[in-house]
């Protein structure tokens, strides 16, 4: 069977010293951004991203991989202790969480938290490496016109999928477009917005427009209100889930691993939205619903289960399409483009040690992140109590040193400066930093594809309709804006993302 | 109905519409081309345009806001300069002074960018950091960059 041969060639690649090694230490470091509250893995990838530079590609995707989905265990860990998600997807979880924690019962919290994520992950993992080839080889058809109406989409449909002013995320994708086509010119060469700086020709680095809106706008954004953190538990002690408890979180786990491995693929932080979509349907479907708010374990299966398959899921687009799903994603092309490999559906063709190293081993850093997560939480405990006053002045030495040493150009450290300011006023006037990251990132391409094919429709835009598969990708993003300006919707929308606020 | 306008959507509109400003004005120095075979200039005032509009949508959005929204929260300003200035400082000296001087500047003004580090408290973390960041960078991960620069070297 195909699948088995190529599982195996996945294990073969992870299963050395080297790869083992660094997808431990992405899932330790994932695992350390998720429990810190304040630095999350868009920013965490994005400075670590130019040391991975000297690293084999493979080696280097999965530690960045293990990153991203061990942040959403680690986060789940501060949710249930301080109340406080240390990522914006496991908002949820703090909810029943935390009350959990407050009647004694953080252990069962934080065992259901990691088993749940466990069963997400591996059943995923299998999502992923059952759905990606079929969807690489449809994807070997597509022209420049399915492309740019793909890329539309992906856009269109992000923004639909995240809170907040619509119209404003609209206005930070052109704006991430735009700063996007700086730099040389694809066809003539002509330098675009460059103001004179040889440094801009080959564009604004990436790093920086990352660092700066997700990393130190952050930081500015945390220096307005400087509060200190109550740590509830110091000391978590049996671990162990009761028969009673097991028997309740086990529909909970599976529906939130469907719900998330579904959620995940569509663009725009899938993984967020699922984890809410989980705790709505866990407490719609329960017999008992009074008990969510009060510490009902279910509430943290469904949710946790949801995020962490949802987080597995949207690699799918990023590795099949060349697309990325959201910033983190943007930042995983980055990696691939870096490597020198084009991120697309040739990838699973030309580089299937790299394609199916990366799918195993998140099955691996699963395993090893529920080792790391429980006999280690007294550890991640301790972090806790580390003050936000002294892990700041660290994120910005390290996004410092990151940046400069991709190309050892101070330019590309100013850049941090001008986008750091402008994210934090963008961000203080309520527009997400997210749809710019992802415009950023898609703008060359969008750009790109929509000039070839015009070139191939002789001038004619019709071509992006006559097209069928094209047209169907433009419906669908259409649609996907038409349903979120809806009131009916917008209200659930607004509802689904209260808690969060 | 009472009519409150909202000075983040305001706000922000007239950043969209600078922004376009800019980009439009300067993407009027490129070729544009025709839909058949575009210049460099075609599509960035295709998305200049629209971000004007869209930036003009949110302006009259926030004039005409009913819902009252929370103050704008102070804006830190020791912290926004002393923090973009220790990052500008590194650009500019990590070459000259090198990483363990650069860096311990720039640690040493970022930790003061909270009001909760007293100036001992900052040189300690700064201290920390450097020690940290030169053993991994330097010594563990190899990045050529110097401990000591050139402006060092007498």
């Amino acid at each position: 069977m195909d699948l088995l041969a190529n599982l195996a060639l996945g294990f073969e690649t992870v299963l050395t010293p080297t790869n083992l090694l660094y997808c431990f230490v992405g899932c330790l470091l994932g695992t350390l951004v998720g429990v810190l509250p304040g630095i999350g893995p868009t920013a965490t990838i994005a400075m670590l991203l130019p040391i991975t530079f000297t690293f084999e590609p493979v080696t280097a995707l999965i530690m960045l991989a293990g990153i991203y989905y061990g942040a959403q265990y680690g986060g789940s860990t501060t949710a249930i202790l301080i109340n406080l998600p240390g990522e914006s997807s496991s908002a949820v979880t703090a909810i029943d969480g935390y009350q959990m924690a407050r009647q004694g019962r953080a252990g069962p919290a934080l065992a259901t938290a990691a088993l749940g994520s466990f069963f997400a992950g591996t059943v995923s993992t299998l999502v992923l490496a059952v759905a990606a080839p079929p969807l690489a080889r449809a994807a070997l058809n597509f022209g420049a016109p399915e492309y740019f109406s793909l890329i539309v989409l992906g856009l269109l449909a992000s923004i639909a999928l995240a809170h907040g002013s619509i119209l404003k995320a609209l206005g930070m994708i052109v704006i991430g477009l735009l700063l996007g086509m700086v730099g040389q010119d694809i066809y003539t060469g002509t330098p675009r917005f460059t103001f004179g700086f040889f440094e801009l020709y080959s564009g604004i680095n990436f790093v920086s427009v990352a660092v700066g809106v997700f990393g130190v706008a952050e930081i500015l954004r945390n220096l307005e209100h400087e509060t200190t953190r109550e740590v509830l538990v110091r000391k978590v002690s049996n671990l162990w889930l009761s028969r009673e408890d097991f028997r309740r979180i086990v529909a909970p786990v599976v529906r939130g691993t469907v719900l998330g491995s579904i959620l995940g693929i569509l663009p725009g932080g899938g993984h967020v939205l699922s984890s809410f979509a989980s705790y709505s349907l866990e407490k719609r479907s329960s017999s008992r619903p009074e008990e969510f708010g009060t510490g009902a374990i279910e509430g943290v299966a469904g949710p946790e289960s949801a995020n962490n398959a949802g987080a597995q899921t949207s690699f799918i687009p990023m590795l099949t399409l060349g697309i990325p799903a959201h910033p983190v994603m943007a930042l995983m092309i980055g990696a691939f483009i870096i490597q020198g490999i084009t991120p697309g559906p040739n990838v699973i063709r030309d580089e299937p040690a790299l394609f199916w190293g990366i799918i195993v081993s998140m099955w691996v850093g699963n395993l090893m992140l529920v080792m790391l997560n429980l006999p280690l939480i007294g550890v991640w405990v301790r972090l806790l109590t580390i003050p936000y006053r002294v892990l700041f002045p660290a994120i910005i030495a390290f996004a410092c040193i990151g940046t400069y040493s991709i190309s050892l150009n101070a330019f590309d450290v100013y850049a941090i400066v001008v986008f750091g300011i402008l994210g934090y006023v963008l961000i203080k006037f309520g527009c997400e930093p997210a749809p710019l990251l992802l415009g950023f990132v898609l703008g060359p391409l969008l750009e790109e594809h929509l000039r070839r094919a015009m070139i191939l429709s002789r001038g004619d835009p019709m071509i992006f309709l006559e097209r069928p598969i094209s047209a169907a990708l433009l419906a669908c993003a259409v649609a996907a804006v038409l349903v979120a300006v809806l009131p009916a919707v917008r209200k659930r929308r607004d509802e689904v993302f209260v808690e969060e606020d | 109905m009472q009519h409150r306008k909202s000075v983040r959507d305001i706000l922000s509109g007239l950043i969209f519409i600078g922004i376009a400003f800019a980009f439009g004005y300067a993407a009027t120095g490129y070729e544009r081309g025709t839909a058949l075979r575009m210049g460099p200039g075609y599509f960035p005032l295709v998305l200049a345009g629209v971000l004007g509009v869209i930036g003009l949508a949110v302006v009259i959005r926030g004039l005409l806001a009913r819902e009252e929204e929370p103050p704008l929260e102070r804006v830190p300003l020791r912290g926004i300069i002393l923090l973009l200035g220790a990052i500008a400082f590194f650009g500019m000296t990590v070459r000259g002074l090198g990483l363990v001087p650069a860096l311990f500047l720039t640690a040493t003004a970022s930790a003061l960018a909270s009001r909760n580090n007293s100036l001992l408290r900052a040189l300690l973390i700064a201290a920390a950091l450097t020690f940290l960041c030169t053993l991994i960078f330097i010594v563990g991960l190899g990045v050529p960059l110097a401990s000591f620069g050139p402006w060092l070297r007498f």
